[in-house]
């Protein structure tokens, strides 16, 4: 039955991701991507992972994708047609790209997961509850990757900033003063 | 029968907020008469009472409008994927002490059956309660944006873009501030968080700032004055949901004040102790503990309505700095001084609540002076 269920998930997270670039209106576009981020969150409850759960629903359903609708929002995109792509070189290659992405992505899982990997997975977080389990790993057993990698986002972040500061506008000192009034 | 007494939780929370909703209406009208010295609806019934009867009539028999020119998938999905959220988020609040199993209906349900100890009056009993609430209250802003897109009218677009700024910005608050809550506790489950206040006293005792930065972004996330500027009547005809009339406008209505409802519901569970009262839910059985938490709840909500008849609403750069420069500055702040008192109490025993205390004032005091002097230099800049 679960198995099912899941399947059923499974399907709507890849529907959700297909439907991403099919629709041609960014609104649907973005809402389609919130589907899949349901889908994928309904699947960790599945496996017993709440936390990464609810944290997939709050991260990137919550904030991310209202970030998108909101960007989409701003820049009122009229013309529609204009997303419209028609089938070239580009989306040959594109196409290709992805055929071998599944590939490689599907026979590196083949070969690594066996069957009852998902029942395992949800066994480990039943002693403890998987919030603590989680932490444990994160904060103690690999703190200072994790901060690590903390830090080269923000550092990604900084750089964003920086790129926009000094490249887009010729008169950064006039900036300032412009936001103010 | 453990699924019975699930379906039954889950039909209470439902009724709870669908009754709650219409007596808050009248609530507020009645509140903002008493403000400003006005009967407020007093026709219908005895003192007025019928009043959310009659509403709800008219909103029924009224006709639905939909323009033209919305996108009518997204233009009826939107009040949906507001209240649907505001219903959910109902499922982790404890709302009284465990139906003892020997109780009429713990006898019901044959109870010592399947859970000897109690039924725990609460839905979903999850590992990770709070940040649940979170995640489904942060997906409620969808229904606002694409009910301001939808409607394909430049003011409800502008309400709804107002909205979805002002959730994002106070949302990081709002975490914080119950994350200096969940370092005390050690637990995100909301029902052990209640059952900790019962021994070691409420937690608005220890942590008088978060809950202050709890209260004030919670009005924020429910759109409520004085953080109403997604539907600021002067600027924006009637905001997002401009448009909408009939029942998808009552859908609207019954979303915001669900929400206000849970979100106290939380502030409750969190800082005030649920359904405790200083050791007196020892001696009561379970119903009483339900009347208590129902009673703090009704508190809450009337301080929501008095706020919103009491404060100007803010502008929107006001806003802002409010949430970035004030609110979230405190919340960081305030989890460091939770975090480092807490520490020095397990290193060196040193006394909790004074350490707490001490720092939270310091932690006051910080960001006050900050702020007068950021006025201060903002005030000699536009002189100069």
């Amino acid at each position: 039955m679960s198995a099912w269920i899941m399947a059923a998930f499974m399907l709507t997270a890849a529907a959700g991701a297909v439907m991403v670039i099919l629709y041609r209106n960014p609104v649907y576009s973005a809402l389609s991507l919130v589907l899949t981020m349901f889908a994928l969150s309904a699947i960790y409850v599945m496996m017993g992972a709440y936390f990464i759960a609810v944290a997939q629903a709050l991260v990137y359903a919550g904030a991310i994708v209202v970030l998108f609708l909101f960007v989409i929002m701003l820049l009122n995109l009229r013309n529609q047609q204009a997303l419209k792509e028609s089938f070239g070189l580009r989306a040959a290659v594109g196409a290709l790209l992805g055929a071998l992405f599944i590939g490689v992505a599907g026979g590196t899982m083949w070969a690594v997961l066996s069957p009852d990997q998902f029942s395992k997975s949800a066994e480990v977080f039943k002693d403890e509850g998987h919030t603590e389990s989680l932490a444990r790993l994160l904060f103690k057993n690999n703190l200072v990757p994790f901060e690590a990698v903390s830090l080269i986002l923000l550092a990604a972040l900084i750089g964003v900033v920086v790129l926009i500061r000094f490249h887009g506008r010729p008169s950064s000192d006039n900036s300032e003063e412009s936001n103010d009034a | 029968m453990e699924l019975a007494a699930t379906a039954a939780k889950a039909v209470f929370i439902v009724a709870f907020i669908l009754a709650i909703v219409p007596m808050l209406v009248l609530g507020e009208r009645k509140v903002s008469g008493w403000i400003q010295d006005r009967h407020g609806p007093n026709r219908v019934g005895p003192g007025g009472l019928l009043q959310p009867l009659a509403d709800g009539i008219k909103f029924l028999a009224k006709e639905v409008l939909a323009p033209k020119s919305v996108d009518r998938k997204l233009y009826f999905a939107a009040p949906a994927l507001l209240l649907v959220p505001a219903l959910m988020s109902g499922a982790i609040i404890p709302w009284s002490k465990p139906i003892p199993a020997d109780s009429f209906i713990g006898n019901l349900l044959s109870a010592e059956n399947w859970s000897p100890d109690g039924i725990p009056f609460q839905l979903a009993r999850i590992d990770v309660g709070v940040l649940y609430f979170l995640a489904i209250v942060s997906l409620g802003v969808y229904g606002v944006i694409l009910a301001g897109w939808a409607s394909n009218n430049k003011y409800t677009l502008l309400g709804g873009l107002r909205a979805s700024a002002q959730v994002i910005s106070y949302e990081l608050s709002l975490g914080l501030s119950i994350l200096a809550v969940l370092l005390m506790a050690g637990t995100l489950q909301v029902d052990k968080i209640v059952e900790q206040q019962a021994g070691a006293g409420w937690f608005i005792f220890y942590q008088p700032v978060a809950w202050f930065l709890f209260s004030v972004t919670a009005l924020a996330e429910t759109n409520r004055a004085p953080f109403d500027l997604a539907e600021c009547e002067q600027e924006l005809v009637g905001g997002y949901h401009t448009e909408y009339s009939g029942m998808t406008f009552a859908t609207f209505f019954l979303a915001e004040y669900g929400n206000m409802a849970m979100s106290s519901a939380l502030n409750v569970s969190l800082f005030l102790g649920g359904w405790t009262l200083f050791g007196l839910e020892e001696m009561i059985p379970w119903y009483l503990t339900f009347l208590i938490f129902i009673g703090k709840v009704l508190l809450f909500l009337f301080v929501f309505l008095w706020v919103r008849w009491t404060f100007p609403r803010f502008r929107f750069d006001q806003l802002m700095r409010l949430g970035w420069k004030m609110a979230l500055p405190l919340a960081l702040g305030n989890v460091i001084v939770t975090a480092g008192a807490i520490a020095l109490h397990e290193m060196w025993s040193a006394p909790l609540w004074p350490v707490m205390a001490a720092g939270q004032l310091a932690l006051i005091g910080a960001v006050v002076l900050t702020s007068v002097l950021n006025a201060r230099a903002d005030a000699q800049r536009s002189q100069a």
